[in-house]
């Protein structure tokens, strides 16, 4: 059962067996994915369109992995290409669709209502429970949300309980530990130890749940920088499996306080699939994630003049 | 007479909303109408209003013209008191520190239950909707503003699937459900301002929005409307809060 909650002691040999040792873990983006193997559950880190792992998205697309079944706070376009590019069949997340500006999703729509694909909804609060229960080593957390709703009904997986201290009544939401954790960084150093500036979202729970940790990062900065400001590291070293160094590797989202998402490039993006969700992105994806030699020739694609405004836009957090 | 209907339908809604605020509350915004209104809200008479965002933001204090995109983006944060993982700031309004809840809707009921996810059936859905986000945990702990669009198909008796609760089946049965907690409180629409019977919990009209007639309130819902004894009409929006609105989404991003 690929969603199923794992048992304790399976769990503690896959990490037992895991190198966590300090060492060096810089690689390729075409190394890292390796990590990932057709089948997985992966774990996609930051939220809608906001530090988005997209680099390590577009190498899996381009290895052509099969059958991941992912899950997300909340997706973004990320989860039109997983599904469009015929990578992940299954996507478990809180919401669905390119984002707030642009309404539904065709892409999404096409594949879940074709039953080409399954999207299984939770609440938001939800999926950072069952991260959370995954990082901490426990089966399940109690939560008091999605009680009596239909995403309750249609959610099995989760039980109801009476609380044997006070007999109120409680959600069980299974523990979510994904084989592979999909990450990305304003910097980390060479072994892994990585620091999150402005919005975390789940990442933290996500990599201590995670089997594996793949984290891209804006910048690999030196272990003594790192230990210039520990409290700014989020993600401890030995979690975490591949560093890979991929500047604007959320393009075309966000990373923060470098980069804002790049509206001019999502717009086009929008237009193109919602109009043909199988020919167009197919297009879409021939064209910027099957045949750029590099993910530098990608943001050739996406182009310097949306790629400084957006920089333009991210920077400016920083500005009274 | 001036004129009642210089503003959108979003301009009345969001400045509609925004009055259902209160100063030294802390109120848990989606993204758009309502994020929009309570920083509406924050600029007129609310200055202490506490804004919090399900990306992580606590005490929000967005920028004029510099809108987010969505409330996981790092525009959110700007002059904002505080971050947090978005699970631990789900978990403030399970705690119980959160005053408001303050959504959007797609379609709702006359218990106030909101659909975002599936039009048809679930199994084999006519139509697929991005689905709950953090409007489940908001709607299932806390008491609920929903700023919405008056549409026939959005106004249903009975929605084809709860996404966010509201009473549920009526009577106690949210209670019942599990979720002793919040409700709804209000739902404002272009058209009326809205609130929830006492004991039966189904939606009433409190009242009709300007050159509004109880007629086409009810003609543009799908099911019989009861009208409040204390029947009102909201002031239309002033100058000042149709001048600061457009101050903050010079865009018309959300304002349509």
């Amino acid at each position: 059962m690929t969603t199923g909650v794992e048992p304790y002691v399976q769990l503690r040999e896959k990490l037992s067996k895991r190198d966590r040792s300090l060492r060096e873990k810089v690689m390729s983006l075409e190394e890292a994915t390796k990590f990932v193997r057709d089948g997985d559950t992966v774990g996609i880190g930051g939220s809608t369109m906001s530090r988005t792992p997209m680099a390590l998205i577009w190498q899996l697309i381009r290895d052509r992995r099969k059958e991941l079944s992912c899950s997300r706070c909340i997706i973004s376009t990320d989860g039109d290409l997983l599904f469009g590019s015929g990578v992940s069949n299954h996507i478990e997340t809180s919401w669905f669709a390119q984002g707030i500006l642009w309404g539904l999703s065709k892409v999404m729509r096409h594949n879940v209502e074709s039953g080409g694909a399954r999207y299984d909804e939770w609440s938001h609060m939800a999926m950072g429970m069952r991260y959370r229960a995954g990082g901490m080593g426990v089966p399940f957390l109690p939560i008091r949300s999605m009680l009596g709703s239909d995403v309750e009904r249609i959610r099995p997986e989760a039980k109801e309980i009476d609380c044997p201290f006070t007999g109120e009544r409680l959600l069980l939401v299974p523990a979510l530990n994904p084989e592979v954790a999909l990450i990305h960084v304003q910097r980390c150093d060479a072994y892994g130890n990585a620091q999150v500036d402005g919005l975390q979202f789940m990442d933290i729970d996500l990599a201590l749940a995670a089997n594996r940790v793949i984290l891209t990062t804006e910048r690999i900065v030196s272990n003594d920088q790192i230990r210039r400001a520990p409290d700014q590291t989020k993600i401890p070293f030995f979690c975490v499996d591949a560093v890979v160094e991929v500047p604007y590797g959320s393009a075309p989202h966000e990373c923060f306080g470098v980069y804002e998402p790049m509206l001019a490039h999502m717009d086009a993006y929008v237009r193109q699939v919602n109009k043909d969700p199988v020919g167009a992105m197919q297009d879409y994806l021939e064209k910027y994630f099957y045949e750029p030699a590099s993910w530098n020739k990608y943001l050739e694609l996406i182009g310097m003049e949306e790629v400084l405004e957006a920089s333009r836009r991210g920077r400016s957090i920083y500005n009274d | 007479m001036t004129d009642t209907r210089n503003y959108t339908a979003s301009e009345i809604l969001a400045v509609l909303s925004s009055r259902q605020l209160t100063d030294g509350q802390v109120v848990f915004a989606g993204v758009g109408i309502p994020l929009l209104a309570a920083t509406l809200a924050q600029r007129l008479d609310c200055p202490g209003l506490t804004i919090l965002f399900e990306g992580g933001v606590v005490g929000a204090f967005v920028e004029p013209g510099k809108l987010p995109p969505s409330t996981n983006d790092q525009r959110c944060t700007k002059r904002a008191n505080m971050v947090l993982g978005s699970a631990d700031v789900l978990l403030l309004l399970q705690r119980g520190y959160v005053d408001v809840g303050f959504m959007g809707g797609a379609q709702i009921d006359q218990f106030g239950n909101l659909n975002s996810s599936f039009i048809g059936d679930p199994a084999h859905p006519k139509t697929r909707l991005p689905g709950t986000g953090g409007g489940n945990d908001i709607s299932s702990l806390t008491n609920m503003i929903v700023a919405m669009k008056h549409e026939k198909r959005r106004f249903v008796e009975q929605v084809d699937f709860i996404t966010s609760p509201g009473f549920i089946r009526g009577g106690r049965s949210r209670a019942e459900s599990g979720l002793p907690m919040g409700g709804m409180f209000r739902v404002i629409t272009e058209l009326a301002v809205f609130g929830f019977d006492d004991t039966d919990r189904r939606i009433k009209v409190l009242a009709l929005n300007p050159g509004v007639s109880r007629e086409e309130v009810q003609d543009n819902t799908g099911f019989d409307l009861t009208f409040d004894d204390q029947l009102g009409t909201t002031e239309p929006p002033t100058e000042k809060e149709l001048a600061t609105l457009r101050m903050l989404d010079p865009e018309r991003l959300f304002i349509g």
